[in-house]
C-alpha cells in the first residue's frame, strides 16, 4: 500500500481508538471532577464490562445483534451498581482521603481482577458484532489525466468501526445534555464547584458521590462493550485503558470535560499514526515521553487552570 | 528524656540482632525466603524515604529498581565486570535516571507527579523492551553462578546470600535510621508536613527533594543490584508498574514514615502471598483484600498504628 491510504488507514483506526478512550478516560475524568479521587480500579470496571458483555451474549445464544444491544443495556447497569456499592461499603468510609483511595482502589483492582480470574478464566473470549461489512475506501490522486479515483488494496473499514465512532459521539452528546440540562446533571455540577456549600443547600452529597462513581464506571463498561467485538474480552484487558485514560485525563486538564474528549482524540490518533512510522515499541517510547514532557512543562494540562 | 531517646537506637540494634540470629533458627526454606525479604525491604525502605519521609507518592520506583538491577546485570554479562564494581555500576545508574527524573518531574505535584513519574518508569520498561538484543526483554537473563563470587565465597550459597542480604539491609537500615533523625531529615519531615512553612523558614525546599528523590532512588538501585546479584536473574518483569506499585503498598502496610514499616510490610505481604499462593492461583485476591482492610481500619499501616498507641518515639 503507498503511504497516503496507509495514513488515512492509520487515522481510521486511531479515531475507533480515539472513541473508545474518549468514553473511558471521561468516566475517569467525571469522578476525579466531582469527587476528586484517583479511580485506579477504572481500568477493571472497563474489563468487566466486557466480561459481561461475553457472558450475556452467549448466554442469550440467537442473532449476535439480540446480545450485542441487551449487553449494551445490561453491562453498564451492573457494572455502575457494583462501583456504587463499593463506593458506599470503602470509599465512603475513608472519607475520600486522596492517598487511602488510591491504595483501597488498587486493593479493588486486584479483587475485581482476581475474581474474574477465578470464575472467568485465564482465556480470551470474542463476542460477535452485530453487523460487520467490509467497507473498501477510494482514494483520490492527482495524476497526467487530472483527479483520478480509485480503490487500493487493502484500504478498509468495517461497518462496525464506523458505529463505534458514531456510537461514542451520541453517547458522549447524551452526556452533555444530561450534565447541562437534568436535575442530577445540576446536583453534580453544584457538588463539583463547592461540596460544603452543597452540603448547605441539602443537597444528599453522598448519594451523588455514590452515583456519580457508578456513572463514571457505567462509562468504562460501555466503551468496553463497544470494544469487544474488535478486541477479545480478557482479565488483564483493563490496564492499558487505565494507563491512557489517565495519560488523557492529566493532559487534557484534570476535571476538564472537553479537555478530555479534546486529548483522546489527540492521544487516540497519534497513537495511530505514530505506528504508522515507527516500530510499536518506539512508538509507545515517544508517545510516553511526549505525555511526560507535556506534564511536565504544562502540569495543569491543555485546557485545565492552575491550581490555586 | 534519656532514656526515651535511646529507645529508637536499641530499637534498630534489637532488630538487627533479631534478624541476624533468625539464620541460626530458621529451616532452609524460610531463611531462603528471609533473604529475598531483606532485599525487597531495603528497596522499600528506599521508597519510603520519599513517600513517607518527604511525602511525594512515586509510581515510577520500579525504573531505579531495574536500573540497578541491569546496570549489575549488563556490565556483568556485556562487560564481565566481576561483582563489586558491577554493583557500584548499577547504584551509578540508578542515582543517574534519579537525578534526570526528579529534576523533570519535581516540577509537578500532587497527581501529575505520579503520571510523570509513572510515564518515564513506563517509557523505561519500554526502552529495555526495545533493547530486547542485549536485555533479553521480558524472557531476561541469568546471570552465571559462576560469576556471582565475591573473595571467592559463593553468593548463592544459603549462608552467604543470607548475610550478604543481611548486610546490605544493616547498611541501608542504619544509614537511614541516622538520616532521618538528621537535620537533613528533619527538613524532609518538615516539608511532608506543609512546605509552604518550610519554604518561609528559608529551606530550599526543591533542592532537598531532588536530594531526596536522589538518596531513594541510589538505595532502590542499591536492591534491584542486590537482587540480581543473589537471586541470578534480571528480567524486564522487574521494571513493570507492578514494581512500582509493590512499594506503596509495602510501606503503606508497615506504616510510612517509619523506620521499621517497610520490613513488617514486605514481611507481611510476602508471607501473605506464599500462603495464598499455595491455596489458590488467583492469590493476588488475598493481597487485594489485605489492602481494603487495611485502608479501612489500620490506615497508618502496622508501624505506624503501633506508634499511635503504644510507642510514641518509634522512629
Amino acid at each position: 500500500m503507498e503511504f497516503g491510504p496507509h495514513l488515512l488507514l492509520a487515522s481510521l483506526e486511531g479515531f475507533v481508538t480515539a472513541a473508545i478512550l474518549a468514553l473511558t478516560a471521561m468516566g475517569l475524568s467525571i469522578v476525579f471532577g466531582v469527587m476528586r479521587v484517583v479511580n485506579v480500579a477504572h481500568g477493571e470496571f472497563y474489563m468487566l464490562g466486557a466480561v459481561i458483555a461475553w457472558w450475556v451474549a452467549s448466554l442469550l445464544g440467537g442473532h449476535p445483534a439480540i446480545g450485542f444491544v441487551l449487553a449494551l443495556v445490561v453491562a453498564p447497569l451492573v457494572v455502575g451498581a457494583l462501583a456504587a456499592v463499593a463506593d458506599r461499603l470503602i470509599l465512603q468510609r475513608i472519607n475520600y482521603d486522596p492517598d487511602r483511595t488510591i491504595v483501597a482502589t488498587i486493593g479493588l483492582l486486584y479483587i475485581i481482577q482476581q475474581t474474574t480470574l477465578m470464575t472467568f478464566g485465564p482465556e480470551a473470549r470474542p463476542v460477535e458484532a452485530p453487523f460487520n461489512t467490509r467497507l473498501a475506501l477510494p482514494w483520490f490522486e492527482f495524476g497526467d489525466k487530472g483527479l483520478t479515483m480509485f480503490w487500493p488494496w487493502g484500504l478498509s473499514t468495517t461497518s462496525y468501526k464506523l458505529f463505534v465512532i458514531g456510537a461514542a459521539v451520541a453517547i458522549l452528546l447524551g452526556l452533555w445534555l444530561f450534565m447541562r440540562h437534568s436535575r442530577f446533571g445540576l446536583l453534580m455540577r453544584a457538588t463539583q464547584q463547592d461540596r460544603e456549600t452543597a452540603l448547605a443547600f441539602g443537597i444528599p452529597v453522598d448519594r451523588v458521590y455514590a452515583w456519580v462513581f457508578g456513572l463514571g464506571a457505567g462509562l468504562a463498561a460501555v466503551g468496553a462493550v463497544l470494544v469487544v467485538p474488535i478486541q477479545q474480552a480478557h482479565y488483564l484487558m483493563g490496564q492499558d485503558p487505565l494507563l491512557l485514560s489517565f495519560i488523557v485525563v492529566i493532559i487534557g486538564g484534570l476535571g476538564s470535560l472537553p479537555g478530555t474528549i479534546i486529548a483522546a482524540v489527540l492521544i487516540g490518533m497519534s497513537d495511530g499514526i505514530i505506528s504508522v512510522f515507527f516500530t510499536p515499541t518506539l512508538a509507545k517510547i515517544i508517545a510516553t515521553l511526549l505525555v511526560a514532557m507535556v506534564l511536565v512543562f504544562r502540569p495543569q494540562g491543555l485546557l485545565g487552570r492552575r491550581a490555586q | 528524656m534519656t532514656g526515651k531517646s535511646r529507645a529508637p537506637n536499641l530499637m534498630v540494634f534489637g532488630v538487627l540482632l533479631c534478624l541476624g540470629l533468625l539464620f541460626l533458627v530458621l529451616p532452609a526454606y524460610h531463611a531462603g525466603n528471609l533473604a529475598r525479604i531483606m532485599v525487597l525491604a531495603v528497596y522499600a525502605m528506599g521508597y519510603n524515604l520519599l513517600f513517607g519521609y518527604t511525602g511525594l507518592l512515586s509510581l515510577g520506583h520500579a525504573m531505579f529498581f531495574a536500573a540497578g538491577m541491569y546496570g549489575l546485570g549488563l556490565s556483568m554479562t556485556g562487560w564481565g565486570l566481576s561483582p563489586v564494581p558491577a554493583f557500584a555500576v548499577g547504584v551509578g545508574a540508578a542515582t543517574l535516571a534519579s537525578a534526570i527524573i526528579g529534576f523533570l518531574a519535581l516540577r509537578t505535584r500532587g497527581v501529575a507527579f505520579m503520571i510523570v513519574t509513572l510515564m518515564f518508569a513506563q517509557a523505561g520498561y519500554l526502552v529495555i523492551l526495545y533493547f530486547g538484543a542485549y536485555t533479553r526483554g521480558d524472557e531476561g537473563f541469568v546471570i552465571q553462578q559462576a560469576d556471582r563470587m565475591i573473595a571467592g565465597i559463593d553468593l548463592s550459597g544459603d549462608a552467604a546470600r543470607y548475610f550478604t542480604a543481611f548486610i546490605l539491609f544493616a547498611v541501608c537500615f542504619l544509614g537511614l535510621a541516622w538520616l532521618v533523625r538528621a537535620p537533613f531529615g528533619r527538613t524532609l519531615i518538615a516539608i511532608r508536613e506543609n512546605e509552604e512553612r518550610a519554604q518561609m523558614l528559608g529551606y530550599d525546599t526543591t533542592m532537598y527533594k531532588l536530594r531526596a528523590m536522589i538518596v531513594s532512588g541510589a538505595i532502590s538501585g542499591a536492591a534491584g543490584a542486590g537482587y540480581a546479584l543473589l537471586f541470578g536473574y534480571v528480567g524486564a518483569t522487574f521494571a513493570t508498574v507492578q514494581y512500582s506499585i509493590f512499594p506503596l503498598l509495602w510501606v503503606l502496610l508497615g506504616g510510612a514514615g517509619t523506620l521499621i514499616g517497610p520490613l513488617v510490610g514486605v514481611f507481611f505481604m510476602f508471607y501473605l502471598i506464599d500462603i495464598s499462593s499455595a491455596v489458590t492461583s488467583a492469590y493476588m485476591l488475598i493481597a487485594g483484600l489485605a489492602l481494603v482492610l487495611l485502608t479501612l481500619f489500620a490506615p497508618q499501616g502496622f508501624a505506624g498504628e503501633l506508634r499511635k498507641r503504644v510507642f510514641a518515639w518509634l522512629p
